[in-house]
């Protein structure tokens, strides 16, 4: 274990965390503003990445691509919304889980419909392609650090729309009380329509990045709504600086306990057993991480205030 | 007047049901086909599917002479859907032979209902150790290989190649514990690491620099499916292919190229065939599979087309009669046709005795990808479990 294995894997912690992040984020402002707990975000990440490759492979440009995959998504996400989700709004969080999670069964196997069960191969835009030598016989892909930089963009542009325009306001009151912002005159039903439009869309966008570097394929968005979940619960609902935090936190905790878990426990134990609880402990940590959050503050790191 | 239009009702019902069993009883053998059809791993059952039926064509329909049914069912790799199709597959369709699964976790599953239930079961694809020792059956036959033994050719390479310190890279399930314990069995050199990742993982970097920052001379990895496209993906961006070689079991294969493309040539893994092996079995095979589904065949369509070769010579054997089981059984074990990938014959276990290859993984003019062979790593090779296998009288 050298300082620079170390810096790396930091450095890999904090792609996973923001990459994390780009899927959070809508996540937790549906939930947050609208109280709406939205289990289909795990596919419309996918719909995403199946929208991207699909424009990737009709322009042959990654860039044209990815300006096509994004109105795909706020349309498929707008779609959803006025055929499904709207009906749920006023219904319990559980008729909204059992709602939600058909619409995951229907689109995984939708996607298969249309594009097979095969994972897709999305190029990686040819001007992201090099790769920087990190360490000495490993190559960082200069995409990765492109990722980088368009979940630290969003981060900016979500928190400069929340916290200074007007949109961003009505947002902020629409999540502390829908029912004083409707008696105020503002027409709470559209603004839902647009929050969730804009959760689809961000969704959309990490799938169409997260495109080149991990497969297609159907059920792709399973696993990582589980940890867009534990993102949010652990940032606080509805707060995007809590799940910026929050993803990178988990981020880190997660790639660097992988990696370093074994050599951590090799400070005490014989070194078959440190490897085989590593082993165990790693894809643990953060559950743990999250149920110590959840003790000490239930709320989440960075609460909206109600 | 009532009596007499209720008898006639009856009569014609009567007279209906019996033309319909009639049908059933038309001399035809029946097959039933369990395979994974649907999520991810679709593209191995329909592989199978299609080599099964690419045989049966050319047989022109038949199997040792008699009409052949072929039902082809999805396991949708859930062991208890698996179950309940294969109990319809008896009950209802009277299947005489049960082929498949892809997955040794739907094997596990159906291995014992399927055989209660008087059929003959051959495994295409999935070969684990658990039927390969004490608990062997008569009426079991794997047409694929033992899991381990595509392990242990990689081990052998390494050991071969003289490599004293390789990197093991599985996922956290028992098949990739299994393929690391394979992998130690001829390799006498040491293992720097072993390094399990969650089941479905699809990230690599953080792995991929462990194994750079230990620099073994090689690695070996188990991944298949999508992880397997994403490792592959990964290594080569982060440069790794020219440094650590890449020694893969199940990774790099027909049904996984066409996503890994480029960057997955010149890796290596090991099997017991490759597409472009040069006997005229072979050749036939791959041209005629090309020309009807219009992909590169992988090992699970040739498997497959096996199984439905081996079930013609065992029903010419007995004449066509399938209801002499044992009889059934003993003319399936003589393994009596040309497999497409050489030489060919049942252990006392029911699973097979043959050669295997290192294969690497190549461009075709077409543009299509495919495995090669590089060279042979054992001939004539059973598994290691077949010695505990009784034979039962």
């Amino acid at each position: 274990m050298s300082a620079t294995l170390l810096l790396v894997q930091t450095l890999n912690g904090l792609q996973f965390g923001i990459i994390l992040f780009l899927i959070a984020a809508g996540l937790t402002l549906v939930f947050g503003v609208m109280d709406f707990i939205n289990l289909a975000h795990g596919v419309q990440y996918m719909v995403g990445a199946y929208f991207a490759a699909a424009f990737v492979a009709w322009t042959g440009s990654f860039a044209a691509g990815l300006a096509l995959a994004l109105p795909a998504a706020l349309a498929f996400g707008l779609l959803l919304e006025v055929v499904v989700f709207r009906h749920l709004y006023d219904r319990d969080h559980l008729d909204q889980v059992l709602a939600t999670f058909g619409i995951i069964l229907f689109l995984n196997q939708g996607v298969k419909a249309v594009w097979g069960a095969a994972p897709l191969l999305v190029p990686i835009p040819p001007a992201l392609s090099g790769s920087i030598e990190l360490m000495s016989g490993l190559l960082y892909p200069v995409y990765r650090l492109a990722i980088i930089a368009a979940g630290l963009a969003v981060g900016g542009l979500l928190y400069v729309l929340v916290h200074h325009t007007r949109a961003g306001m009505l947002v902020r009151a629409g999540a502390t009380n829908a029912a004083m912002v409707s008696a105020l005159g503002v027409d709470i039903r559209r603004l839902f329509m647009v929050v969730f439009g804009f959760g689809a869309m961000l969704a959309g966008f990490a799938g169409a990045m997260v495109a080149p570097i991990l497969s297609v394929e159907p059920g792709m968005g399973d696993n990582i709504l589980i940890l867009a979940f534990v993102v949010i619960v652990i940032g606080g609902i509805g707060s995007i600086r809590g799940a910026f935090l929050a993803a990178l936190l988990i981020g880190l905790v997660d790639t660097l306990g992988r990696s370093f878990a074994s050599n951590i426990l090799r400070l005490v134990l014989d070194p078959s057993m440190a490897s085989q609880t590593g082993r165990a402990i790693a894809p643990m940590l953060i559950y743990i991480l999250m149920a110590a959050v959840l003790f000490f503050r239930p709320t989440g790191l960075f609460p909206v205030k109600r | 007047m009532t009596e007499t239009r209720r008898s006639v009702a009856l009569a014609l019902g009567l007279g209906l049901v019996a033309t319909t069993a009639f049908a059933q009883s038309a001399d035809k053998v029946r097959i039933g086909l369990i395979q994974t059809l649907s999520g991810p791993a679709a593209t191995l059952g329909q592989q199978a599917r299609d080599g099964f039926n690419l045989a049966v064509k050319e047989l022109g329909g038949k199997l040792g002479g008699r009409d052949a049914e072929v039902i082809v069912v999805d396991d949708e790799l859930k062991p208890d859907i698996a179950v309940t199709k294969v109990k319809g597959l008896l009950d209802r369709d009277k299947v005489d032979f049960v082929v498949g699964p892809i997955f040794s976790n739907v094997l596990l599953a159906i291995h014992k209902p399927a055989l209660d239930g008087g059929a003959i079961l051959i495994s295409a694809n999935a070969g684990p150790s658990s039927y390969a020792g004490k608990e062997c059956h008569p009426n079991f036959f794997v047409t694929s290989y033992q899991n381990d033994q595509v392990h242990e050719v990689l081990g052998k390479v390494a050991q071969n190649r003289g490599y004293k310190k390789v990197y093991l890279l599985a996922p956290n399930y028992q098949a990739g514990r299994d393929s690391m314990a394979g992998f130690k069995r001829h390799f006498k050199g040491e293992v720097v690491e072993e390094s399990y990742v969650p089941l479905n993982n699809l990230d690599f970097q953080s792995e991929l620099a462990k194994i750079a920052a230990a620099q073994p001379e090689a690695l070996f990895t188990f991944m298949p499916g999508g992880m397997g496209v994403n490792l592959v993906r990964q290594y080569r961006q982060a440069g790794l292919v020219e440094r650590v070689p890449f020694l893969s079991a199940f990774t790099v294969d027909e049904s996984t190229l066409p996503a890994q493309q480029d960057a997955a040539v010149g890796l290596l893994g090991g099997m017991t065939w490759a597409p472009n092996m040069d006997n005229p079995v072979n050749k036939a095979f791959v041209a005629a599979f090309e020309k009807e589904f219009g992909y590169v065949p992988g090992s699970y369509a040739m498997q497959a087309y096996d199984t439905a070769k081996l079930i013609d010579s065992g029903l010419k054997a007995t004449g066509g009669n399938t209801a002499d089981k044992k009889a059934l059984s003993a003319a399936i074990r003589k393994a009596d046709f040309k497999s497409a990938r050489g030489p060919f014959k049942f252990n006392a276990n029911g699973y097979p005795i043959q050669d295997f290859y290192l294969v690497k993984v190549a461009k075709r003019p077409d543009g299509k990808f495919q495995t090669e062979i590089v060279e042979k790593v054992f001939e004539n090779y059973g598994d290691v479990y077949s010695k505990d296998c009784k034979p039962a009288s």
